[in-house]
């Protein structure tokens, strides 16, 4: 039970970090599913893009409605990302799951060394502004 | 480089991070709208979401073929997502998203380390 309410609670956070970051979706759905629902990892990341489908769905409608959302970049660059999307799927399911535990723990460093780079870049363009 | 082979490569990894990874693929997007289309930060986050619907509908339909996704622990956690990011969307619209961006790179740090051990 707590387990399901640990779930519960990162979905939400997930799905916050998605809309405000852009990021977090996958990068909190996947460890979740593996540490509290004792999903393997590829069957984690497998799931995670599922759950991912109406998270980005919702969150690109209101993006939509608040004006940030160029449609048709969106979806050029999304159709034209079908193939490298599918070499993935395959290339996850070819691995050792080993090995996808532990490139998936460096994409978390690399997704939180980006974060903490693009907050220190804000920083910065902010002084320079007041100054 | 031509801005429709911008959107292809940045298309293209994201796709690829998307379907070896299990995540959306915002990672990758996110900072070359920013840096190579001269998005704002706003309009980066919300073009991506709009590519991430084709890229992991895609992805999810492909691991669904393998046999991997787990249709209910994927609802478990993809419906409080859903208000999660509803909620996101319009803080975004108000907050700087600096200290926030900071606390989720030390929790992202956090769960890498609890993977790999």
């Amino acid at each position: 039970m707590t387990d399901v309410l640990a779930v519960l609670a990162i979905g939400f956070v997930a799905g916050m970090a998605a809309g405000l970051l852009g990021i977090g979706g996958g990068a909190l759905f996947v460890p979740a599913l593996v540490l509290f629902l004792g999903l393997s990892q590829l069957e984690a990341q497998a799931t995670s893009l599922l759950a991912i489908v109406p998270v980005a769905l919702v969150g690109a409608a209101r993006q939509h409605r608040y004006g940030n959302l160029r449609v048709r970049d969106g979806l050029v660059m999304g159709v034209l990302a079908t193939a490298g999307a599918a070499g993935g799927v395959v290339l996850a399911n070819a691995l050792p799951e080993r090995a996808l535990e532990i490139s998936f723990a460096m994409l978390q460093f690399v997704v939180a060394a980006q974060l903490a780079r693009r907050a220190l870049a804000e920083r910065t363009e902010e002084k320079e502004q007041t100054a | 480089m031509p801005r429709l082979l911008r959107l292809a490569v940045a298309g293209t990894a994201a796709g690829a991070f998307s379907g070896l990874f299990g995540v959306g693929g915002g990672v990758v997007m996110v900072p070359l709208l920013i840096l190579w289309l001269g998005y704002g930060e706003r309009e980066a986050t919300g073009t991506s979401l709009a590519a991430m619907v084709v890229i992991v509908g895609v992805a999810a339909a492909l691991q669904a073929a393998y046999g991997n996704v787990d249709v209910a622990k994927g609802v478990l956690i993809g419906i409080p997502a859903v208000g999660g990011v509803i909620a996101g969307t319009a803080l975004q619209q108000r907050l700087p998203t600096r200290a926030i961006a900071l606390g989720f790179a030390a929790f992202l740090v956090a769960s890498g380390i609890a993977l790999i051990l």
